[in-house]
């Protein structure tokens, strides 16, 4: 039956992957926009003010899409979460509002400075207004993260009055949780931008369109994707051990895991068979692996999830998938991004890994709802971890009303994220606009 | 829970962000209604386009900041005015999640169908709001049906009473009158003539609805009881009404700017003078005053609200600050030069 939690769930999953379509380039391409304009301020080399401008217009069609989904998820929490919002709102409430406090203004304002303002600002002023939007964006990830990592292992409170209440804002804000969640979040991002970057790069390359221009941008997102993208394997595994100490549930569903072991292995080929409690395939062990990478210790005990009543087990097999491709993607990445790497001085020279690039722009964004799957969906039943079960944490609203508003949100967003892509596809594929003196003898050719 | 002063100030600060969102958003929600009766063609069009556009977005945080406040501040009545009100919050919900890509997508085809399509999403996502927000409102003041745990009976159509219905109206003609003033700020010629006519007629309407508004209020509401126990509150409808009855003087004089000032001022005395009239209630109950939510029964904890007032004072001018430099770097006209910018909306 279809009852409200379950209806909240799916609209809370509609709404937060979809707006993560849009949030992880805006992270990323934010840096790499302020970036190029940067390199024009001090070479006044100006293909790089075409690329502010170009991967700009490409930022800003991403970023109305962003933001406006992003309005949906603060009030998710009051119509579909309620009673999460009334037991946990002294902590994780003001952690939003500090957000739109400190990150939204300064993002909204300054990005329409930046997108309005070419014409007006001396160029230095104009520079600093994308790096403020940077900057800003940036904040928002860290302090929405510090409260899902506040969601994931809950510190600095006490139960008072009747709901969780803050005792340590400190606490709160140096969880180490949420600060790994952070740096593996915008590291992700970067990924994805990084690839976005060189993708369209090198379709741009392969078709000998703008090749000086594009050859400058690949080169930058090269040695920006390398860096992420080595440093997303290190910090995924810190975060993994954080996972082990904080949620052993989820580390469980991660690797299915079915039974306590002592130097536990890791399987590189495993099928889970959820409902009989097993393995349908463990194959390749790997011997003590998943011990040492959990607790960098070969023969630490790695609890299974027999451990616990089946009310208290996350679900298995999608924690499990999302957990298996996230990392396989994640070394795929890495390698891919060696590659580009050392290429980045003449990639024309290497028209199969042009040709590659641009199919590699949507794996990112794959990488990225899986990751969240796995945080979201392995943190399962809890909303927050041990303190609040999803199931009491939903508004007293009727399931006609969800069901009504998840339709609306699945065919607006559908559409929306239809004419977003076009649109993306549209602009990417036009390439950058024409040189200042260019433009300047085009129109007086046109005026004559 | 115990009564202290940080309840106060946040009370205080919950009515400046719900006053400074509607004033500032006002004008682009005005906007996005005059858009069919204003404008001829589609560079009129663009005009009232751009004329929103350095400022919607940063306009619009106003409103994500006054919901995060109120669930920072005051849990319990977050939780239950976005549940009780969930139909009308979404539905508001999805009005600016469309008006907002309307702007930036608008502009990114030539098809005059495309140019449509998002010209209805403007319009029906500006005016929805702005009646939805005096609707939601307009019920506050006059007390939902809460009982003791918080829960709302009766249905979400209730909410469509007559005085919700004054109040739906009420916000619709502040802000047209609001847009259409800044539209005559912003442009020229035909175009800023008509927007002064509409500004002209639409405030008599405006007045009139405020005048039955306010009478109302006495007797669908206790708001006035406030004013009446400490008089000096009085001062907060006195500006209300000033500013209004200052528009059209300025207008006579061609005077644009203080004629938006003065709509601005009426737009925050007005939404001022409810605050004031609730306080110390956020939501008052209808069937049972003792089950109204105040800000000693629905906030956060002290440190809390400490930490919060900290944050808010430090940062909250600072963003006034650089937003009013944004107004002021963005003060003069739409030019017809700027709408050949690829820049431009």
């Amino acid at each position: 039956m279809l009852d409200a939690v379950l209806l909240s769930r799916l609209q809370f999953a509609v709404a937060s992957l979809f707006h993560f379509l849009f949030v992880p380039l805006t992270l990323g391409l934010s840096i790499l926009t302020a970036i190029f304009e940067t390199l024009y301020v001090k070479t006044g080399d100006e293909d790089y003010r075409r690329a502010a401008k170009f991967w700009g217009k490409l930022f800003l069609i991403n970023f109305a899409l962003g933001v406006v989904t992003g309005i949906t998820l603060e009030f998710q929490f009051g119509t579909n979460w309620s009673r999460y919002s009334m037991y946990v709102g002294d902590i994780f409430g003001s952690l939003l509002a500090i957000e739109a406090t400190l990150a939204f203004f300064l993002e909204s304002t300054f990005i329409a400075v930046w997108h309005f303002g070419w014409k007006k600002l001396p160029p230095k002023l104009h520079a600093l207004c994308i790096w403020l939007v940077a900057l800003a964006s940036n904040i928002s990830a860290l302090w929405i993260l510090l409260a899902n990592g506040w969601m994931q292992h809950p510190v600095g409170y006490t139960i008072r009055n009747g709901r969780a209440e803050l005792e340590s804002f400190l606490a709160v804000v140096t969880n180490p949780f949420g600060w790994m969640e952070f740096i593996h979040t915008v590291s992700g991002a970067y990924i994805l931008a990084g690839f976005f970057v060189l993708g369209i790069s090198a379709w741009h390359l392969l078709r000998k369109n703008e090749v000086q221009f594009f050859k400058k941008c690949f080169r930058v997102a090269a040695v920006w994707t390398m860096i992420f993208a080595l440093f997303e394997v290190f910090n995924g595994h810190l975060h993994g051990s954080e996972v082990a100490e904080a949620q052993p549930t989820k580390l469980a569903a991660m690797e299915s895991l079915w039974e306590t072991k002592h130097g536990a292995p890791m399987y590189l080929l495993v099928i889970p068979d959820e409902e009989n409690e097993r393995n349908k395939i463990e194959l390749f062990p790997i011997p003590g692996m998943l011990s040492m990478l959990a607790y960098h210790n070969p023969n630490a005990t790695v609890k299974g999830l027999k451990e616990w009543p089946e009310e208290e087990r996350p679900p298995v097999t999608l924690t499990f998938w999302s957990f298996r491709l996230m990392v396989g993607l994640g070394f795929l990445f890495a390698v891919l991004s060696i590659l580009v790497f050392l290429k980045r001085k003449a990639p024309e020279k290497s028209p199969w890994l042009l040709r590659l690039l641009p199919w590699v722009i949507p794996l990112p964004y794959l990488a990225c709802e899986f990751g969240w799957m796995v945080a979201e969906v392995g943190r399962q039943p809890w909303i927050v971890y041990g303190l609040m079960k999803t199931s009491k944490a939903v508004s007293p609203i009727a399931p006609i009303q969800v069901a009504v508003s998840l339709a609306a949100f699945v065919l607006v967003y559908s559409l929306l994220g239809l004419v977003d892509f076009y649109l993306l596809f549209k602009y990417a594929r036009k390439g950058p606009g024409p040189r200042e003196l260019e433009a300047q003898t085009s129109k007086a050719l046109a005026t004559n | 829970m115990e009564q202290n002063i940080f309840q106060i100030i946040w009370f205080v600060l919950w009515g400046v962000l719900w006053a400074v969102y509607f004033t500032l958003d006002g004008f682009d929600l005005g906007l996005g209604m005059l858009l069919p009766f204003v404008a001829k063609n589609d560079t009129e069009r663009r005009i009232i386009y751009n004329a929103a556009g350095p400022f919607w977005d940063g306009n619009e945080v106003w409103l994500i900041t006054a919901g995060g406040a109120t669930f920072a501040a005051f849990p319990k009545a977050y939780a239950v005015m976005f549940s009780a009100l969930y139909t009308p919050l979404l539905l508001i919900l999805f009005s600016l999640i469309l008006r907002g890509v309307a702007f930036e997508f608008r502009a990114k085809e030539e098809s005059p169908v495309w140019k449509t399509i998002w010209d209805i999403c403007l319009v029906l996502g500006s005016f929805l709001p702005a009646l939805l927000f005096g609707v939601a409102f307009a019920n506050f003041f006059k007390g939902l049906p809460l009982d003791w745990k918080g829960l709302m009976h009766g249905n979400t159509l209730s909410l469509l009473n007559p005085y919700g219905l004054l109040g739906g109206a009420l916000f619709v003609l502040m802000f047209l009158v609001h847009g259409a003033l800044w539209l005559a700020v912003k442009s020229n010629g035909a175009l800023k003539l008509r927007a002064k006519v509409a500004a002209e007629r639409l405030w008599v309407l405006e007045v009139l609805v405020l005048i039955v508004f306010l009478i109302a209020t006495g007797f669908f509401t206790d708001l006035w009881a406030n004013f009446f126990r400490y008089k000096v509150l009085l001062v907060i409808p006195a500006l209300a009404l000033l500013a209004f009855l200052a528009i059209p003087g300025f207008l006579a004089v061609g005077a644009y700017w203080k004629a938006w000032f003065s709509s601005a001022l009426a737009i925050l005395m007005t939404t001022a003078f409810g605050v004031a009239g609730l306080f110390p209630r956020l939501i008052p109950s209808s069937l049972d005053p003792a089950w109204s939510l105040t800000i000693y029964n629905s906030s956060s904890s002290p440190l809390t609200l400490k930490i919060m007032t900290a944050v808010a004072l430090i940062f909250v001018p600072i963003v006034i600050l650089y937003q009013a430099w944004t107004y002021k770097t963005f003060a003069d006209k739409v030019k017809p030069e700027f709408l050949e910018t690829e820049e431009a909306y």
